[in-house]
């Protein structure tokens, strides 16, 4: 029960992590129908951003409060991220609309393997390892000497990805950008000949997806302290197998998704083996697409002619 | 680097309206400029190093991300003022291939036979060139590493080219014909077998030329399983699931200790002997039979000779196939899934051969890779080698063999040069810290993207209908345009 409990607590943080990459996964799968291979290295990117910006606040500004650190990094990695993003899909996807259907998903591998070699040439490519931020630790519970721990940062975690979910569930509900989202969504011709900025709205979708990353980059960093260049490939495999599995395109889909698979692997490292732990994740993605293509909260895709 | 793409904004205002283009230009210019310093300055200009007590200090370079603003400042004017000035007249799209593609036309008949004598003949002009056999080491072995990118790249392109199957889990195959290949030629039990009934050496002398088809087949069955369930998916969907197989074959081979020995590899696999003739320096060895001094180069001719044959095979192969029933029914379902179901092709089963075949090629080349390395390890068999290979096809044009040859050459030949452009590491370029081969990757990265954006098509882009009514006519590859694959 106690370990049970302890690896519940874990699983929540990872998958809160993992539902935020899974949501530009998902939208941008929704809106124009690609898969957004880069999306994982953004991701990374956007973690080595947090890293700069918290080593420029701690050494160059001489900040000390962490959630002043915190607060400054997310909204600076939130920003430089989605600038990022918007600059790829104005590079890499915007002029290959109407072509063959391949041709994004490889410029998309492309980018991916651009991004992750970029940061690898730029800052190296060792692990770059930050002092723990936030260190405290509530105890749950103990038995037997067994301490189950709610660490401060998987509090901070859960309660920012809530949050920001929370206000993107509003951006996405009520506003006239989630409305547009939603109408190039169903029908894109359509939504343009009805006065929608397609282009503008996909380049946002592609902002808010990246910004969401960048949250989870930020989060990333805190809680396991060290970031590589190669961080962004396995992470970002998961976030897709967590969007595939709630559902591509279902935004709740998305998130569910990421807690289930956040969940899995830290029961299946705890129960069964670490070492598959990865493979675990990857048969998820290889079995669900195989027997529930349409995922869990997903509707079932029509191929048109 | 990364500027925004003007063909995306060039709906032109009516003409009497336009601004001059210079202005313009300028404009554009700055613009794209000063983006680019934003991008660059949180991970170029500040770098977060590793100190000597552990802890990470910022290092700055501003200067450089000035110097990339400008460089891409100067470039974007310059292209705005020229190319894509919006003031020239628009570019018709002719039905006819450009003077490009007709040269190409041209020269297309020679083009085969110059590559394979040229292939042929390459290892002895390189031991003239280097004058001896010792010296020319070097080349022969570059030359067998692109030759194997080559054979990659033709089996690849079965399935990406032909069938229009974007596998980003290719080096599976490669890994299954590699590890076959290992576990068989130092396997005890085997051994024992074939000294008990055929004599001593027997397996070490053979065991190449015995795996070598197991491999493929081996290699082939894993592409019919891995394949049976997936070829189900729509293109990217499928493109995910083998890239996760990929990465769960792999993991596999880094955690099943008892077989695979781990990431430690399998060493000692036995060296590619001449049919059963050893290359060493005893009675019995391949230089005192052929009445030749020994070398240690006679090995490696042999290996080049080996891997061209089996590029050749893979190559001779495909063509054949193209022109067989199930050859057309790959290029018909890259061009349109849905009407080569509704005229009654077996989806399912043509793309099973293809993903089939594609990998039995793999598996040639990973057990021609085991017998070259004679070390096998999960480190070779990452999601980077088969996104090299996917790159090699891409570049060449999905379909195109010489093209995908063209881009082998290119690719892993000038990445290899790169590796020796010692001059760039002079102290008024970059300083000896620079490390050209660090780049490889990036650059690698950054073609696939230029060649989708500017040449979707790949390097050799005109299509020539393998059916056709009089007269065969090439169709430009601007024309071509593909359904859903």
């Amino acid at each position: 029960m106690d370990v049970f409990l302890q690896q519940l607590i874990n699983g929540l943080t990872l998958g809160s992590i993992y539902g935020l990459i899974a949501i530009g996964y998902t939208m941008v799968f929704g809106i124009i129908g690609m898969v957004n291979f880069a999306h994982g290295d953004v991701f990374m990117v956007s973690a080595f951003i947090a890293l700069i910006c918290v080593l420029v606040l701690t050494t160059l500004v001489g900040l000390s409060s962490i959630f002043v650190i915190l607060a400054i990094t997310l909204v600076v990695a939130m920003l430089f991220t989605g600038l990022v993003s918007w600059t790829i899909e104005r590079v890499a996807y915007r002029p290959l609309r109407g072509s063959f259907r391949l041709a994004p998903m490889i410029s998309a591998i492309g980018m991916s393997i651009l991004l992750s070699n970029f940061v690898q040439v730029a800052q190296g490519p060792r692990n770059k390892p930050l002092p723990p931020m936030v260190t405290d630790v509530i105890v749950v519970m103990e038995n037997d000497g067994y301490q189950v721990t709610l660490a401060y940062k998987q509090i901070i975690i859960m309660v920012v990805t809530a949050v920001l979910l929370a206000g993107f569930w509003y951006l996405v509900q009520k506003t006239s950008l989630g409305r547009a989202q939603r109408a190039c969504e169903q029908d894109r011709k359509m939504a343009a000949l009805l006065g929608v900025n397609v282009d503008q709205t996909i380049a946002l979708t592609f902002v808010i997806g990246a910004a969401l990353a960048a949250v989870a980059g930020v989060m990333y960093l805190m809680y396991y302290g060290v970031v590589n260049f190669a961080d962004g490939f396995v992470p970002g495999v998961k976030a897709f197998t967590a969007a595939v599995l709630g559902g591509i395109g279902s935004l709740p889909g998305a998130v569910l998704g990421g807690i289930l698979i956040g969940l899995i692997e830290t029961f299946w490292s705890a129960y069964f083996s670490i070492e598959y732990k990865d493979v675990a994740a990857f048969s998820i993605l290889v079995v669900t697409l195989i027997f529930l293509p349409q995922g869990l909260l997903g509707r079932p895709e029509v191929e048109k002619v | 680097m990364m500027a925004s793409d003007p063909a995306a904004e060039t709906t032109a205002p009516p003409a009497d309206a336009r601004p001059s283009a210079v202005t313009g230009a300028l404009k554009d210019a700055i613009v794209s400029g000063l983006l680019t310093a934003l991008l660059l300055t949180p991970l170029v200009g500040f770098r977060a190093s590793e100190s000597g007590t552990g802890s990470l200090v910022l290092t700055y370079r501003f200067g450089l991300v000035a110097i990339f603003a400008g460089i891409v400042m100067v470039g974007r004017f310059l292209l705005m003022v020229t190319v894509w000035n919006p003031n020239r007249p628009p570019r018709r799209v002719s039905t006819t291939p450009g003077a490009m593609a007709r040269i190409g036309a041209l020269a297309a008949p020679a083009v085969k036979p110059v590559f394979f004598s040229f292939a042929i003949l390459y290892p002895f002009l390189s031991i003239l060139m280097a004058g001896g056999l010792s010296p020319s080491r070097y080349w022969v072995d570059l030359g067998i590493y692109v030759l194997t990118y080559v054979m990659l790249g033709w089996g690849l392109n079965i399935v990406v080219g032909l069938a229009g199957l974007l596998d980003l889990g290719y080096v599976a195959f490669y890994a299954v014909g590699a590890y076959t290949f290992a576990l068989l030629s130092t396997s005890v039990p085997i051994n024992d077998f074939f000294a008990g009934t055929l004599g001593d050496g027997f397996w070490t002398a053979w065991a190449f030329w015995i795996c070598l088809p197991l491999s493929g087949i081996l290699a082939a069955m894993w592409g019919v399983i891995l394949g049976f369930p997936v070829l189900r998916l729509r293109g990217d969907y499928l493109a995910i699931v083998t890239l996760a197989f990929g990465e769960i074959i792999r993991l596999v081979l880094i955690n099943w200790v008892s077989l695979t020995n781990g990431g430690a590899g399998i060493s000692s696999i036995p060296p590619i002997t001449f049919f059963g003739v050893p290359f060493d320096s005893s009675d019995t060895g391949f230089a005192s039979i052929f009445g030749l001094e020994f070398n240690s180069m006679h090995r490696m001719i042999f290996l080049y000779f080996v891997i061209l044959g089996l590029a050749a095979l893979t190559a001779i192969v495909t063509i054949r196939l193209r022109k067989m029933p199930v050859g057309r029914a790959w290029e018909a379902l890259r061009e349109d899934e849905i009407a080569c179901r509704s005229l009654g092709i077996n989806t399912t089963l043509t793309k099973l051969t293809a993903f089939a075949t594609g990998a039995m090629f793999g598996g040639f080349a990973g057990a021609f890779f085991a017998v070259r390395i004679r070390f096998v390890s999960p480190e070779s068999f990452t999601f980077m080698e088969s996104a090299v290979i996917l790159a090699i096809v891409v570049l060449g044009g999905m379909g195109s063999q010489m093209g995908v040859a063209g881009a082998a050459i290119l690719l892993i030949g000038g990445m290899e040069l790169l590796r020796n452009l010692s001059f760039l590491k002079a102290d008024f370029l970059f300083g000896p810290d620079f490390d050209p081969s660090l780049y490889r990757m990036l650059i690698f990265g950054f073609a696939m993207v230029a060649v989708m954006v500017w040449r979707p098509r790949g390097l050799v882009s005109s299509r020539m209908p393998t059916v056709f009514l009089k007269q065969r006519k090439a169709v430009s590859g601007s024309l071509v345009k593909e359904g859903h694959g």
